[in-house]
């Protein structure tokens, strides 16, 4: 099902031209109304007349994340604070968090894209979307809302926690799609299986997942555990939340709204433009956003654009699933590793409970990485051999999976944290100074 | 002939051990034998108890892992050579023995001996065709 018809399967000389028209726009709005950007631009001796075509919009700088910061609260506004009526922030874990400024407009755009979002992972009319995604300053709670809204389904705005309440509303209320992370999702199925509930009795049949990065292996398991079709949605704070782009039934790559957001790829060393197929840091663009115009910002998360028509039907880019983020990135013993890779080798490992923790420590002069995994009564033996051989077997997958020697300690159930938003999967307890 | 026997992995935790002993003690859980195979990591315990069912769930209710396996019940005499000649039986009949542990019987003169064999009806059948008496759960429950 498709939303919006006309924008989702736009023929490419339409879209480019809509493009271009919106990027003159924001360019200019940026300029007229944003001290920071005015700044800029006036700085590097630039005029939003200098864009003509669409490949110009290279002359313009980047924006980061560490510029919003610099702006807090609300020096990116690019309307009387008064026109803004809805704020969100992200979650500043380092420093100030950044904030996101909404106008009325802005509010209705978001329900658009986020519409046509949860439209793709099959909402209609009919549908009760259960929203586990935290209500409040976070974006996800809210984003979630405002689509359903748009699209006419009953939202049921649960928000994150109190699993046992989730599950008997899942059950009472016939939730038939979810919204939440994806360990959330991945916990949920933890405890319906304890609670001995039979999965096929409820009403479930998608959930539209993210906020966090996962793995093929990840949406394999999830597909499997709750019965549904495990769908992909990718979005930040700063650009406009949940709703940038989302990925359809062919799960092959996430559509990106690129009526309202311009998607770039970059080398994020020399900061080139990559070409169609190249993977490198995603920098996005909003081209309709009144509040708070944002220019090429560098989302450091790590992907690939294509270009070609989609078995769905839309002609607009995808974008390929996120692995590691520019910063994500660990280097062990002069090797990157992604904490993604290891997800996939615990994950191709039957009878592994996904829960896991990466701890990396530097006891010496190297860095050592130790991976902790939750035992479970599939993996465990009344003889230590057969235990040791599991852990040896999982050491070896993940040396398969990234080069590298690790230490696998088998921990008890339940004993790594479980969280409703984002999960921490790794401790970095080196110390650089 | 065989007999059940619960296994408990423990990480190398403050009070793990404790913990689980507890939980079947306020369960009315009696404990008849004990083994614990550690290793630098992890430690597995090992319990025959009056009842595994009860204890195994017990213990997952506590978020413990716990396995139940079959092994080899044999009553020896309580004096030198008991063992030895138990073990005779086994190693001529090329039956790997993975880890075995005793206890002594309260009223008799005997110690029943816990073995875990590679292949447990293999260790079953070589002892047997020597008439070596294998217990039940229900010899060594009434004893």
């Amino acid at each position: 099902m498709i939303w919006n018809q006309e924008a989702e399967c736009m023929p490419l000389k339409e879209k480019e031209e809509l493009q271009l028209n919106l990027l003159k726009k924001v360019v200019e709005r940026a300029y007229e109304n944003v001290p920071y950007y005015k700044n800029l631009f006036d700085n590097l001796k630039l005029k939003p007349d200098d864009i003509k075509s669409l490949k110009d919009i290279e002359k313009l700088p980047f924006t980061t994340k560490s510029d919003l910061r610099d702006a807090y609260p609300f020096g990116m506004f690019a309307v009387p604070e008064e026109e803004i009526i809805e704020v969100h922030t992200s979650s500043g874990t380092t420093g100030k968090p950044t904030v996101s400024g909404y106008t009325l407009k802005d509010l209705k755009i978001w329900g658009e894209v986020m519409g046509r979002a949860l439209t793709m992972a099959g909402a209609g009319k009919k549908d009760k979307i259960q929203n586990c995604y935290g209500y409040g300053l976070f974006t996800g709670g809210l984003g979630v809302h405002y689509g359903t809204q748009a699209i006419g389904a009953t939202v049921i705005p649960i928000s994150a926690g109190n699993t046992q309440r989730q599950i008997e509303i899942m059950e009472d209320f016939k939730t038939s799609i979810i919204t939440c992370t994806p360990s959330y999702a991945l916990y949920l199925a933890e405890v319906l299986e304890k609670n001995g509930v039979d999965i096929k009795n409820l009403n479930l049949k998608a959930g539209v997942f993210g906020a966090e990065m996962w793995t093929e292996e990840m949406r394999k398991t999830i597909e499997k555990r709750l019965n549904i079709s495990a769908l992909n949605i990718y979005g930040l704070t700063e650009i406009i939340g949940p709703g940038v782009a989302q990925e359809c039934e062919e799960k092959n790559g996430l559509h990106i709204f690129e009526d309202h957001f311009y998607p770039e790829i970059i080398d994020p060393n020399t900061k080139e433009t990559l070409g169609e197929g190249e993977r490198g840091e995603l920098v996005l663009t909003t081209l309709t956003r009144d509040g708070m115009p944002i220019l090429r910002f560098r989302t450091k998360d790590i992907t690939s654009l294509r270009k070609e028509k989609c078995g769905c039907g839309r002609t607009i880019v995808r974008m390929e699933r996120i692995t590691g983020r520019t910063d994500d990135m660990l280097k062990i013993r002069g090797v990157i590793v992604f904490p993604s890779q290891i997800e996939r080798a615990l994950l191709k490992i039957e009878g592994l409970e996904p829960q896991y923790q990466i701890i990396v420590t530097r006891p010496g002069h190297l860095d050592e990485l130790e991976v902790q995994v939750e035992a479970s009564s599939n993996l465990f033996s009344d003889e230590v051999k057969h235990v040791e051989e599991v852990k040896k077997k999982i050491e070896s997958r993940i040396h398969n999976e990234i080069g590298l020697r690790v230490n696998v300690t088998l921990v008890e159930p339940e004993s790594l944290p479980r969280s409703e938003g984002k999960a921490i999967r790794v401790l970095d307890k080196r110390d650089f100074s | 002939m065989k007999l059940k026997q619960i296994s408990i992995f423990l990480e190398n935790k403050e009070g793990r051990l404790k913990k689980a002993i507890n939980i079947l003690s306020q369960s009315h859980i009696n404990i008849r034998a004990l083994s614990i195979a550690d290793t630098s990591e992890f430690g597995i315990l090992r319990l025959i108890v009056h009842d595994s069912e009860k204890a195994q769930k017990k213990l997952e209710e506590k978020k413990f892992v716990v396995k139940v396996n079959e092994v080899i019940a044999v009553e020896v005499p309580d004096q030198p050579g008991g063992l030895d000649s138990i073990l005779e039986i086994l190693y001529d009949s090329k039956i790997n023995v993975e880890y075995l542990y005793a206890f002594v019987e309260k009223n008799e003169d005997k110690a029943i001996v816990v073995i875990k064999t590679e292949n447990i009806d293999d260790g079953i059948n070589a002892l047997e065709n020597k008439n070596i008496r294998l217990m039940s759960s229900e010899d060594v429950n009434l004893i």
